[in-house]
């Protein structure tokens, strides 16, 4: 049986370097001299010039264009090998492709540069301008720009084209060297942060120029050891997940004790070395998080795609300025935090089954719509002058308190305690997820996801099932509000656009829908870096294109990786494989099998043979 | 002694169309019976509205001495009615183990308090699911136990989804169970492997079973009487012999002999 399988896979040919797919190349340059063309006058290169990655050479902005003809040089020389077919061997044709596409998007540019450099559209074109040229040719005069444009992109399709001839253990090195530089940073203010702390500042001044960036000789330092590092524990790192896969019962459970006290004891530890800003932007990830893992409940489990989730971050963050404030206009009780929260909980609830019931029946589209509309409608009505004298209109309301502990005070100039609070309120979440999901509601939600009609005839109330998805995640959002308004300590309608829906949403999705890591690593990432729809991330030069990148993000999302960033481990082609071979095995004798199978195939799924 | 199910003249129309008019039928308790006609007869329509999926125009449908009709299709199922589909709807991203527990919704009783606190009562009714979902895959030997437990359904192979489909309903605990061509598609020795089960879960499950079935060798070998649709009207009915030698039968599925020499 074995030798069967052995044989279909396909033997490999050698091609001519002068055996080129030229309509391939033409279109895949063309493309890559497009999005040249288009981040340039988009202002990406211009922007964010000023964010320094690698002190003398790379910046935000550079980097912004030079990732385009390194992934086409890439995209372009990957074949795709059908089974059973000969597939060529990975060489020089391949380099000459990358290096090929890459010329001719360098020529784009090149052409770009001659046209800023004749012709004023600057009306229609704002970054159509002299400091785009400037920096495109390194301010040396345009015939050098031109040719370093090309030379550089070139190159880079080259190397990109690379990654598929040269031997797997180079290419991780590599990749694990640029990743990292990558990383690093990017994270430079938040390690800075930290070694303040743990008062290392020693180290941030080798690591990074004054003016940001890491220096030359660090990075080259950083390169050649994170290159070693993957030289030494690449394997094992794979090896050890692999093994914490297949620990079974005590095992399993005693690693996975010691992984949440580790990471436990990292949440709780790592705050206080960390400061203003870096707690900040955790709290602010926990914020979102905690929406997140609300809407995952709602879209990744139940399959509900709500895009007016706002509304109950909305209820929530009202309720609590309402009942908290002094400067509520109508009704000021000013509770205490601990009580206004056992409140938010019914009143989100009751706002999720007021919103649910009517909309829960609709399918797909069409509830989408609808919430989308409940979301902005909760908005304007606390907008509104008719409940202008409850919710203050515009001016929202402000003077909100900090949550009083008795021993300390949670408040928005001590973003620290605040991420503290956060983080209770995400454990709490990510506790209420997992268990959930893992219980016959979490089963039902799912079972309607996967096909709703089906899940009704197999004795699911399909309509009460869904609802309390929806109350569930309305909860868990209307805690974020809670939290966000006493973190603030003023609450505004227009903090609650649907800007926030949406961004929650490419949240849950880039993160992967229905899996509570990818829920946490989506938010940390678009949030965490990128930044939220008003709070800043570590790249806060992205601030004029960070729709831009969600929008891109989640069209390239959908298309290439539905499955999110963290796919949950059962989606494996393998199984198929494996699944075949067992059945042959189940029926006995090879020889047999292989009859029966093809009688199955002949017959084919909808082989309904005419009954005579 | 009443009728496990009992239809009374029903009528279903789509715009115009009917699919199914002044069907009476109905089953005993412990009988299997097969439904039988040609492509477009109204077979799965009947199956639709005893289960709910489509409201009758006309009729009424008695389950146990009751009307079910008009009821919704978890309500059917609570009530002991459960179905497979023809054209194979598992819960693709869903294990193997957790499409058969899901089934047990309807048996079953703990919400989100019980989840959220791990309450006894919790533990227990997880444990009995797991319990009863094993059981059932158990019926079909080795072929959907093991490490298949936790597979996702889409990897099966299409006789093992046609399997764990069956077995899905069989988790909700059925009185009758409507099985919808249970054996398309499969070759000729799953196909006789599933024929011995079928009568199986008559005997060992006590399951009394509809069963719609193109497969003639099949429907001789399990039914105890055997119905016959055209263009949704019953045109025959009784044991397998009577209805495969009625003139009226033949010339169904095989058209008028006058049109076949014309
Ligand atoms: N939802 C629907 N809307 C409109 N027409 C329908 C619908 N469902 C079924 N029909 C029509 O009703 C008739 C009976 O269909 P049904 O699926 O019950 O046939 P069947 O006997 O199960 O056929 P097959 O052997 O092909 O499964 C067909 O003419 C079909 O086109
Ligand atoms: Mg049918």
């Amino acid at each position: 049986m074995s030798a069967t399988m052995t044989s279909t896979s396909a033997a490999t040919y050698r091609p001519r370097v002068s055996d080129q797919d030229w309509r391939r190349i033409a279109t895949w340059g063309g493309l890559c001299a497009l999005f040249l063309i288009l981040v340039s006058l988009i202002g990406m290169p211009v922007g964010l010039d000023r964010r320094i990655l690698i002190h003398p050479v790379l910046s935000l902005g550079y980097l912004s264009l030079l990732w385009i003809p390194l992934v086409l040089g890439y995209v372009v020389s990957k074949h795709v090998v059908l089974e059973g077919m000969a597939a060529p061997e990975p060489g020089a044709r391949d380099l000459v492709t990358g290096l090929v596409t890459g010329a001719i998007g360098g020529v784009g540019l090149a052409v770009l540069l001659l046209g800023i450099d004749n012709f004023n559209i600057r009306d229609p074109l704002v970054n159509w301008s002299p400091q785009l040229l400037s920096l495109l040719t390194y301010e040396r005069g345009l015939g050098f720009g031109a040719v370093a444009c090309i030379a550089i992109c070139a190159f880079l399709g080259l190397v990109g084209s690379s990654i598929h001839v040269v031997p797997a253990t180079v290419r991780r090195v590599m990749s694990f060297a640029a990743y990292g530089l990558l990383l690093f940073s990017v994270l430079e203010s938040a390690i800075s942060d930290l070694s303040e702390g743990f008062r290392l500042e020693w180290l941030t001044d080798i690591m990074f120029a004054k003016r940001g960036g890491l220096t030359l000789i660090s990075s080259v330092v950083l390169a050649l050891l994170l290159g070693a590092l993957s030289v030494v524990f690449g394997g094992r790192v794979k090896s050890a997940t692999t093994r914490y896969r297949e620990l079974e019962g005590l095992e399993r459970q005693r690693a996975s004790t010691i992984l949440f006290v580790v990471v436990a004891a990292l949440c709780i530890v790592l705050p206080l070395f960390l400061g203003t800003i870096m707690n900040e932007l955790l709290a602010n990830v926990g914020l979102f998080l905690l929406l997140a893992l609300g809407l995952n409940i709602v879209v990744g489990l139940a399959g509900i795609l709500d895009l007016g989730y706002v509304a109950f971050f909305a209820v929530g963050g009202y309720t609590t300025a309402v009942l908290t404030s002094a400067d509520s206009p109508f009704f000021a009780p000013e509770l205490h935090f601990g009580i206004t929260l056992v409140i938010v909980v019914v009143i989100a609830g009751i706002t999720g089954l007021v919103i649910g019931a009517p909309v829960i029946r609709m399918r797909g589209d069409y509830l989408a719509i609808v919430t989308l509309g409940f979301g902005e409608i909760i908005r304007l009505l606390f907008m509104s002058d008719w409940l202008k004298p409850y919710f203050g209109g515009a001016q929202g309301i402000t003077n909100v308190p900090g949550v009083d502990l008795g021993f300390a005070t949670i408040k928005g100039t001590d973003p620290r305690s605040v991420f503290y609070l956060v983080l209770v309120f995400c454990a709490l979440a990510i506790y209420i997820s997992w268990r959930l999901q893992v219980s016959r509601l979490g089963r039902a939600w799912m079972a309607i996801r996967e096909d709703e009609q089906v899940a009704e005839a197999m004795g699911i109330n399909t309509v009460n099932t869904k609802l309390l998805a929806f109350v569930v995640g309305a909860i868990l959002a209307s805690f974020s509000g809670a939290i966000l308004v006493a973190k603030v300590g003023s609450v505004f309608p227009n903090s609650f656009m649907i800007l926030v829906s949406i961004i929650i949403l490419v949240v849950v999705i880039v993160g992967g829908m229905g899996n509570i890591l990818g829920v946490i690593v989506g938010s940390f990432v678009l949030i965490g870096v990128l930044g939220g729809p008003r709070q800043p991330g570590l790249l806060q030069e992205f601030q004029t294109f960070k729709l831009l990148i969600y929008g891109a993000l989640l069209v390239f999302m959908m298309l290439k990786r539905p499955e999110g960033l963290v796919p949950s481990a059962r989606r494996s082609q393998e199984l198929h494989q494996e699944e075949f071979l067992q059945d042959v095995w189940l029926k006995g004798e090879d020889h047999e099998a292989e009859e029966a199978s093809e009688h199955a195939a002949e017959t084919g799924p909808g082989g309904d043979e005419p009954p005579t | 002694m009443s009728h496990l199910l009992e239809i009374r003249n029903l009528k279903i129309t789509f715009g115009g169309l009917d699919a199914l008019s002044g069907l009476d039928f109905h089953v005993d308790e412990g009988e299997i019976v097969s439904v039988i006609g040609p492509n477009g007869a109204g077979k799965t329509t009947f199956f639709n509205a005893i289960t709910g999926m489509v409201e009758p125009a006309d009729g009424d449908i008695i389950f146990e001495g009751d009307s079910i009709r008009g009821l919704e299709p978890h309500q059917v199922t609570g009530l002991g009615i459960a179905r497979t589909f023809q054209n194979v709807r598992l819960f693709p991203n869903m294990t193997v183990l957790e499409n058969i527990m899901v089934a047990q919704h309807c048996r079953t009783s703990q919400l989100v308090f019980g989840a959220l606190l791990q309450t006894r009562a919790f533990k227990r009714e997880e444990e009995e699911i797991r319990a009863r979902a094993e059981n059932v895959l158990g019926f079909f030997g080795s072929r959907l136990i093991g490490y298949r437990l936790e597979q996702p359904a889409f990897v099966l192979s299409y006789a093992n989804r046609r399997r764990l489909e069956i077995a899905r309903a069989m988790a909700t605990q059925p009185r009758l169970l409507l099985l919808d061509e249970p054996v398309a598609g499969m070759n000729p020795m799953e196909t006789a492997e599933l024929t011995q089960l079928i009568g199986k879960l008559r005997t060992e499950w006590g399951f009394t079973i509809v069963m719609i079935e193109h497969d003639m060798r099949v429907v001789r070998d399990v039914s105890d009487r055997v119905v016959v649709l055209d263009h949704g009207i019953p045109i025959a009915h009784g044991s397998y012999d009577e209805v495969s030698t009625n003139p009226d039968v033949i010339e169904a599925y095989l058209g008028r002999p006058a049109e076949r020499h014309a």
